[in-house]
């Protein structure tokens, strides 16, 4: 069937949209992917490696991202969010809002003089780093970012937001792509079909105040442990803690997860499998560190995770069943307080550095979203999904994948990718028909 | 048990977040997700075991399945007391209570006498315009060493000019400790009375001197619509607004120490730690665990009442040396129990303690 004359809005460039914008496009459907941020690539692309295999999370997601920027069949719109709808029979009449990028798409080159020059350079908390490491005002999130384009920060520009700057980034610009008039666009355009794919926050632990994220140096959340991992990270690559390299790490698991007190019940799914797939990384990279794990239960579930967790242990990673009652300060260093319950014994540990395995959340942004589509969301916050259809929402015609509808990790959110693409050629398809 | 608090149980998951962070496990016999455990099975548990408890709350505020340890641990107490054992002196404790209306058996007509240490009357609370009660507190009210604080926090509140009363003989123990021993039917006995002498008197706000009182008016005493508050909220409002301020100096350093029934039960960190830095000259040092990891000192949950086995080193003394290690010359606490725990094993060690008003006192 021809389906040329299609069009489908994707909401979320990360891994689960680019699966099913991929896939819907290979079918010959007109796709629009839609991302909020500056890149498409969602968390996958700020992580190091991915477990079970180890494989480089760059090497895998790039190829695919540079698909989406290559493809015909898909209109990449950065920056941009979902402003209102409106039914139109089957389909949708979606208020679409890009922001300006203040950098002309068309004549950039990614040379990164801009950036060079920019008077904010290395002073602007770096988003795609967890907030480790600085960038400038103009700047591009990461090396292999799509688009592969500067762009302003127009909250930390000097001129954009306060109108005051000598603009050394215009100057610096051989191609003359800078454009401080830039408005951005506001339009509408019709939809056949919508597929949300907006992923997924982690859990912020500061009210966990016994385990001293936020107050004691050293104690730090899983994805910025990812960030301190990689190689396009602020360390490059290197695991430093204050430009020194920690020799003892203690990793703790469900932090946030499986947790009444903050408020989710539910299990996060990754936590234990990228912890130990943390605990490989150090390994690999710091020989002769001690690493311990604090699990309640290992969930290793499926094929290769299970013989993963006992690569870990073989490695040197001792598992401590008992979560940590208290992370405190000690003689330079942190000191976890946990009672080992398979020798009944209550340790007290030393560490240079914590790592707390954070929780899923849904994304800040995902009620606003699901509020404008008129779409359920379920007691925690995730989109609300059939339980035998799972991209199936409340709304015909809209369909959900990846971590938007609750925790998955990477194959299962390139299933779930799949899943929403071919429901959604259905729904299109029955369209037509009718 | 409550059919409500041993399905409870069943949910536990042996984390151990629970014993991590518990002041008492790993150091004695004690160890509270054990004891979740053995309650799952309805194993029997030996006898001494739960009155280790000092019902800090930790184990509560932090378990991820909301077992609430704690209050399972009050509930085999219950058990105990119904039967009849348990420690002499904690049996002591509630019988002085039953009949006295304070833990340790002391007249109950001398309850106000701490009122005659003030050069001014504090009239009545039903003689207020405000309805604005000053909650004593037992061991306020009678032990030698706790009575300056009312005293000093009475002054304190007329010299930042506000109207108060007291319930004078009237006041009965808050319950706090009582229904921790796990003697409910007590702790509503002295619930119903200060209730019936709040309701009379039309109180509209309570101020209480210890952290134990206002846990339990504030979170144990049922939707009375009074407003409940430690002294330290209320000196560290006059202080912000200008209506109370020190002179003198205090060239000192001072370590403040959170109680667990303020802090960690009830958010309180802040207020105590404005009023000390209000203090001219006055340096302010933290303990490695402050705030919400302060470490217990074991006065709560019916400890102060009895001795447990003195094998064990005791917390306070932990405190002292932590203390000591920062450089303090005094540790503050702003609760009568930290007081008295902590002052044996500073003065062992050449430190002073000093309850919060003792030090506003002195510069005031
Ligand atoms: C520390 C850590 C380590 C991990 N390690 C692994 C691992 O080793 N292996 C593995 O399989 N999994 C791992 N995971 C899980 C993996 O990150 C997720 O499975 C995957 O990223 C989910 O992809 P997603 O597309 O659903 O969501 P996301 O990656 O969150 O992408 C969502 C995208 O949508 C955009 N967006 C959101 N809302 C909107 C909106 N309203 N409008 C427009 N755009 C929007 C976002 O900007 C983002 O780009 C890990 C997770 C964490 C936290
Ligand atoms: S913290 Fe809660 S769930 Fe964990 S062992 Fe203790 S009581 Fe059980
Ligand atoms: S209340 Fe405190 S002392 Fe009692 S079991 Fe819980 S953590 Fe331990």
């Amino acid at each position: 069937m021809d389906h040329s004359d299609k069009n489908v809005l994707v909401v979320g460039g990360g891994i689960g949209g680019i699966t099913a914008a991929l896939e819907l496009a290979s079918c010959g459907i007109k796709v629009t992917m839609l991302e909020s941020g500056p890149s498409i690539g969602g968390r996958m692309i700020q992580l190091d490696k991915t477990f079970p295999t180890l494989d480089c999370s760059t090497c895998t997601l790039s190829p695919k991202m540079v698909e989406v920027a290559l493809n015909h069949n898909i209109d990449l719109m950065s920056v941009s969010q979902i402003t209102h709808m409106t039914r139109k029979g089957p389909g949708f009449l979606v208020g679409i809002k890009k922001n300006p990028r203040y950098v002309d798409q068309d004549k950039c080159t990614a040379c990164g003089s801009c950036a060079e020059a920019c008077v904010m350079k290395g002073r602007v908390p770096h988003e795609f780093n967890m907030l480790l490491g600085k960038r400038a005002a103009i700047y591009i999130p990461f090396p292999q970012a799509i688009p592969q384009k500067y762009l302003v920060d127009p909250e930390r520009c000097l001129f954009v937001s306060r109108g005051k700057c000598k603009k050394a980034c215009m100057d610096a610009c051989e191609t003359g792509a800078i454009n401080f008039d830039d408005t951005g666009e506001e339009f509408e355009m019709y939809f056949d079909s919508i597929v949300l794919a907006p992923g997924f926050d982690v859990y912020d632990p500061t009210e966990k105040q016994e385990l001293g994220y936020g107050t004691l140096p050293g104690v730090v959340t899983g994805l910025e442990f990812e960030r301190i991992c990689s190689v396009t990270g602020p360390t490059a690559g290197d695991i430093l803690l204050d430009g020194k390299e920690p020799k003892r790490f203690y990793f703790i698991q469900c932090v946030g997860s499986r947790d009444r007190q903050s408020g989710a019940r539910y299990c996060s799914r990754v936590c234990c499998m990228y912890t130990a797939k943390h605990a490989c990384i150090v390994r690999e990279r710091i020989k002769d560190a001690e690493i311990y794990i604090s699990y309640i239960d290992v969930r290793a579930y499926g094929k290769g995770y299970d013989e993963f967790y006992k690569t870990t242990q073989e490695n040197g990673a001792l598992y401590i069943r008992g979560i940590p009652g208290e992370v405190v300060e000690g003689d330079g260093c942190l000191i976890v307080r946990v009672e080992d319950m398979l020798s009944g014994e209550m340790r007290e540990i030393e560490a240079d550095m914590v790592v707390l395995a954070t929780g899923v959340r849904p994304r800040k942004t995902t009620g606003v979203l699901c509020d404008i589509l008129s779409i359920d969301r379920d007691e925690y916050g995730f989109i609300k999904v059939d339980a035998v259809t799972p991209s199936l929402t409340n709304a015909d015609g809209i369909f959900v994948c990846g971590m938007g509808s609750g925790p998955k990790d990477v194959p299962d959110t390139v299933a779930s990718g799949g899943e929403a693409a071919s429901r959604c050629m259905e729904y299109i398809a029955k369209g037509a028909g009718s | 048990m409550p059919e409500q608090t041993a399905t409870r149980v069943l949910t536990c998951i042996q984390c151990g977040k629970c014993t991590g962070g518990c002041p008492e496990s790993g150091k004695t016999p004690f160890n509270v997700r054990m004891l979740m455990r053995k309650t799952q099975f309805k194993s029997d548990i030996e006898e001494s075991l739960p009155w280790y408890c000092t019902s800090c709350g930790a184990c509560t505020i932090r378990c991820p399945r909301d077992v609430k340890p704690s209050e399972v641990v009050i509930e085999l107490r219950a058990k105990l007391v119904e039967d009849g054992d348990i420690p002499l002196a904690l049996q002591k404790a509630l019988e002085n209570t039953f009949v006295q209306k304070n833990p340790w058996g002391r007249s109950r007509n001398k309850r106000a006498d701490w009122l005659e240490k003030l050069d001014f009357e504090v009239p009545h609370v039903s003689g207020t315009e405000s309805k604005r009660l000053l909650f004593v507190c037992c061991i306020q009210a009678y032990d030698p060493r706790c009575m300056v604080i009312p005293v000093n926090v009475a002054r304190l509140l007329k010299a930042g000019g506000m109207e108060f009363g007291v319930l004078g003989e009237e006041e009965a123990c808050c319950g706090n400790e009582i229904r921790r021993i796990g003697e409910s039917g007590l702790f509503e006995e002295l619930q119903e009375e200060n209730l019936g002498s709040f309701t009379e008197y039309g109180v509209q706000e309570i101020i209480a001197l210890s952290p134990h009182c206002m846990n339990a008016l504030k979170k144990e005493y049922g939707d009375t619509g009074i407003k409940v508050v430690h002294y330290t909220e209320v000196l560290a409002k006059m202080i912000a607004e200008g209506s109370l301020s020190f002179p003198g100096s205090f060239e000192k350093k001072v370590i403040y120490h959170d109680p667990c029934f303020l802090g960690k039960q009830n958010g309180i960190f802040d207020e105590p730690r404005a009023i000390l830095k209000a203090v001219p000259g006055l340096e302010l040092l933290e303990f490695s665990r402050s705030r919400e990891t302060s470490l217990c000192c074991e006065g709560g949950g019916g400890r102060m009442f009895f001795e447990v086995e003195s094998v064990y080193q005791r917390n306070a003394e932990v405190r002292v040396i932590d203390a000591g290690k920062r450089g303090a010359e005094i540790i503050a606490a702003a609760c009568p129990f930290c007081v008295m725990t902590l002052e044996d094993p500073a003065t062992e060690k050449g430190l002073v303690v000093k309850e919060l008003s003792e030090i506003l006192m002195e510069v005031l």
